[in-house]
């Protein structure tokens, strides 16, 4: 069971962990904070005049109040929601800074106009973006998100047997080392040319460039944790009688786990990279291609949406794999939590 | 259905090894030039008999347990076993390491029925793996994971995992080595009683004098790199033996001489 104890702010789990008695943490002053942040962003957005008239300016007010309701809500119930409760006060210097660094932004940009303003706008106008072009950006999710699963789920199986093989077999290696070393180094977005017209659709090429991208450092990691594997577990399983497959896939692959997942986030981070390349360079669908067509439109507020956008697909992509990690090597100790 | 385990008890004595050692030499190529390491060392180990190699570290014990469970081959001379040359690694030949090298990726259980699973005998011999573990006193920690074993249970656990497939050989290479003074006497009586019962044939590694004279009934004692038969001590005394016996004693003095200690100690 994970315990979230922050030292600094003395906010933590551990006073809710037998949770039939009665609830020990009261009403504090402190949880009256974070709706306060959010009512006075709300306020200020409403009555500081601004000089330029910016749309969707009450639908902002709107949520910034929303968010300040709920906050109240949480912060008086708090006591009695248990673990949940217990998120929600470590999250508050969080929520608290959110809505300092909102009602900063609003004052430099729609109210006191510091800001240079094709290039700057105010919070209200990146949610214009999402409210309006809402569908577009969730189709651009839809087709990046797409690529990304076909492309790294390729990548991964095919860097991961070649990997395997490379590192069992010597007539593997003699033939795939020299292929590795040679095409391995050259970045993936070095192909995107060829890609685009060995490949039927530029959908496919896509698919073949983040696939690459992944594979390469899967291959490699897989390979040196294959080839690194402690020779007393072959021994082992040799005098019990273990068959040379028993060996590769019960010994030689789950000893070299580990190595093949830092392989697969090296591969997430490279397939991300080039998935944008190649959406702005000619598959004409998801958000590089919308980050792209914004720029050139000079939309920016529209580019600052997607980029958000981007930031949310990356971060749970990697969060996601972070989270397999911890199902399948949950054996391992000390491990690097996400 | 009769199992393997069954009719074992009916006869008990008769599973062992007959393990016989001809000629052997070995050697490894180090840096360009052969380093040595056994030389002509002949020795034949009945079945169901427990035998102590004893010599100095690094004479080439491990080298010879290697050969023994055919996971080399010797350079010269032959290992036969039950009469048959010995050319590869066999379930019937298991080894424990000085090292308890569990898989750290399963746990203790997954760790014990390794050598079922090797075989495709889990389905019919699973409940070996039960009593291997209650065997080594392991029962309650069939699920942990072996970073949350101390020494000695992890070394029970690579006990459990040889157990588990009925060897008719035991090999151990300083299997207590690495373990606290009082672990290792534990485990000392433990796996002489395990032997006693079973009746496979034990073949164990020492740099300890007087842990062999306490296990084995035949104490092979080595000389320095490269490896010969300095002498072989006949242990004549009914188990469980005591440390301070004046028998052993003066066997221990004996093996001390020729381990070339004797004015030392
Ligand atoms: N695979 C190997 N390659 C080269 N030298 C080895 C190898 N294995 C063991 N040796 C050498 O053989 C000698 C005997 O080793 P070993 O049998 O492990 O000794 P012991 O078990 O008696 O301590 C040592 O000097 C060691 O360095
Ligand atoms: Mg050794």
């Amino acid at each position: 069971m994970s315990t979230i104890v922050d030292d600094r702010t003395g906010v933590g789990l551990a006073e809710f962990t037998d949770e039939d008695s009665a609830p020990r943490v009261g009403l504090r002053w402190r949880s009256a904070l974070p709706p306060l942040a959010w009512l006075v962003l709300a306020g200020i957005t409403t009555w500081w005049p601004s000089p330029q008239e910016w749309p969707r300016t009450e639908e902002f007010v709107a949520l910034a109040s929303t968010v300040a309701a709920v906050l109240a809500l949480l912060a008086v119930l708090g006591p009695w929601l248990g673990v949940f409760g217990a998120r929600v006060r470590h999250a508050e210097p969080w929520l608290i800074a959110l809505a300092v660094i909102a009602t900063v932004w609003e004052l430099v940009t729609a109210k006191l106009a510091w800001l240079p303003v094709p290039f700057f706008m105010p919070p209200q106008a990146i949610l214009e973006v999402y409210l309006d072009e809402g569908g577009k950006l969730a189709e651009c999710v839809f087709y990046s998100g797409l690529l990304l699963v076909k492309g790294f789920a390729i990548g991964a199986l095919v860097g991961f047997a070649y990997g395997v093989a490379l590192g069992w077999s010597p007539r593997a290696s003699y033939w795939g080392h020299p292929i590795l070393r040679f095409v391995g180094p050259v970045p993936a977005t070095a192909w995107l040319p060829f890609a685009f017209f060995a490949f039927p659709s530029s959908a496919s090429a896509g698919v073949f460039l983040v696939a690459l991208a992944t594979g390469v450092p899967v291959a490699v990691l897989t390979w040196s944790g294959v080839a690194s594997v402690n020779s007393a577990y072959y021994d082992i399983a040799r005098t019990l009688g273990a068959s040379e497959r028993f060996l590769v896939g019960k010994v030689a692959i789950p000893a070299a786990m580990p190595h093949v997942f830092v392989g697969l986030f090296m591969g997430l981070a490279g397939a991300f990279a080039v998935l944008v390349v190649a959406e702005m360079m000619g598959v004409k669908a998801g958000l590089g291609w919308y980050l792209q067509w914004a720029q050139g439109w000079g939309a920016y507020s529209n580019m600052y949406a997607a980029l958000a956008v981007l930031a949310l697909l990356c971060s749970g992509a990697i969060s996601l794999l972070f989270a397999v990690r911890d199902r399948l090597l949950a054996w391992q100790k000390g491990m690097l939590r996400w | 259905m009769v199992t393997a385990a069954a009719a074992r008890t009916e006869t008990p004595l008769a599973v062992g090894t007959d393990l016989s050692i001809r000629g052997v030499s070995h050697a490894f190529a180090l840096d360009g030039k052969t380093l040595p390491v056994l030389q002509d060392i002949s020795l034949d180990v009945a079945p169901g008999s427990f035998v102590a190699l004893l010599g100095p570290s690094g004479c080439g014990k491990s080298t010879l347990l290697r050969l023994v469970a055919g996971l080399d081959r010797p350079r010269r001379g032959e290992l036969l076993g039950d009469g048959e040359p010995i050319v590869g690694p066999d379930p019937s030949r298991v080894v424990v390491f000085q090292d308890p090298t569990l898989y750290p990726w399963r746990t203790v259980e997954g760790n014990v029925r390794l050598g079922l699973e090797a075989r495709g005998l889990v389905k019919t011999h699973y409940d070996r793996v039960g009593a291997a573990l209650r065997l080594v006193g392991l029962d309650r920690f069939a699920s942990a994971y072996p970073h949350q074993l101390s020494g000695g249970m992890a070394q029970r656990a690579a006990l459990a995992r040889a157990l588990v497939n009925d060897p008719r050989l035991l090999i151990m290479d300083e299997p207590l080595g690495k373990l606290d003074q009082l672990t290792r006497m534990t485990m000392q009586s433990e796996i002489v009683s395990l032997w006693r019962n079973a009746g496979f044939t034990a073949l164990l590694v020492t740099h300890d004098v007087e842990e062999a004279l306490l296990m084995a009934e035949r104490v092979v004692v080595m000389t320095e790199r490269p490896a010969r038969i300095a002498a072989v001590l006949e242990v004549e005394k009914p188990y469980p033996r005591h440390r301070n016996d004046p028998d052993l004693v003066a066997l221990r003095q004996r093996a001390l001489e020729l381990l070339g200690l004797g004015a030392t100690w």
